[in-house]
């Protein structure tokens, strides 16, 4: 087992930006002080334990002609927010589904981001969901600015 | 974009094979040189639509605690309270939304503890009520785009 700083270096790197080169991880790896043996090792057990979700690309979604998303917020019944939120998450154009626990005067609770090419198309993707989940009572909320976007520093 | 770029997309976001030679693996399986890919990744990140290639990390398993808070500002304060949002590294995301809850953010934090003293601080920063919303259960997290779906 590595020692933890060199662990956090590696964290680091690998929330940066991966070298685009024809051995990335031995680049990585002689970075970090490790072997590239190890970094992949490392990789594959942090994915295989559930830190890591993925290495990969990092996309900006709007470039790709997916320019109209929403947060849509559905009011749905406690009892009734696993099959809801599991119907939702089925769906293509929802990229995160969450149950959150939300105060008396916003009882929308079942937060889904839906993304999709143009406004009318949103709308009617918006439509078919609530028909499929069988929920009326919902809130667009549209995003009119971005005024920050990051990631998560871990480390 | 072409359609080996979508498909070099589609493939990147999935991942990166975790092998040696991970853009020759991927040059294979589209029949074009190592070379290409390289070349093809690095237009795609010059014309903004690959942010970074990397680990996407999972905050929950992580140890972090999150939460999604919603505030009502004034609209003649939003750009001085979303500076002091902002100003916080914890805070990731940041939305203005046309809603009564107008301004959206998220805050990852180390601890549970760390999440509410910054909750505290942004209430005490700008004097307005911060609603925080957080997870009783994720249905689903993807950040990958289908660039063949239609």
């Amino acid at each position: 087992m590595k020692n933890d700083d060199v662990l956090d270096l590696l964290i680091k790197e690998l929330q940066g930006d991966l070298p685009v080169v024809s051995r990335p991880y031995l680049a990585l790896a002689e970075k970090v002080g490790l072997t590239e043996d190890e970094v992949i090792d490392i990789i594959n057990r942090w994915q295989t334990e559930g830190l890591m979700r993925r290495l990969g690309a990092v996309v900006r979604h709007n470039r790709l002609g997916f320019a109209s998303n929403a947060l849509v917020a559905w009011k749905v019944d406690a009892s009734e927010c696993d099959r809801v939120g599991n119907s939702l998450a089925a769906s293509s154009r929802v990229s995160h589904c969450y149950w959150r626990q939300t105060p008396a005067d916003w009882p929308y609770n079942i937060f889904s981001m839906i993304h999709a090419r143009t406004r009318p198309e949103l709308a009617s993707i918006i439509e078919e969901l609530a028909a499929q989940v069988g929920i009326n009572e919902y809130k667009t909320i549209t995003s009119m600015r971005e005024l920050k976007k990051t990631s998560v520093h871990y480390r | 974009m072409d359609s080996i770029d979508r498909r070099l997309l589609n493939i990147l976001q999935q991942g990166i094979p975790l092998v040696s030679c991970p853009f020759l693996e991927i040059a294979d399986s589209l029949g074009i040189s190592e070379e290409e890919v390289m070349t093809r990744i690095s237009h795609l990140k010059q014309d903004g639509i690959i942010r970074r290639l990397g680990g996407v990390f999972d905050s929950p398993a992580m140890g972090m605690k999150s939460t999604l808070c919603a505030m009502t500002v004034p609209p003649e304060r939003i750009k001085e309270v979303a500076g002091r949002v902002n100003a916080f590294t914890e805070v990731t995301h940041n939305y203005l939304r046309d809603d009564k809850f107008n301004m959206w953010f998220t805050v990852t934090a180390s601890s549970a503890q760390a999440l509410e003293t910054i909750l505290n601080k942004i209430m005490s920063d700008t004097g307005v009520k911060v609603t925080s919303m957080p997870v009783l259960q994720r249905y689903k997290i993807k950040v990958v785009f289908d660039l063949d779906e239609e």
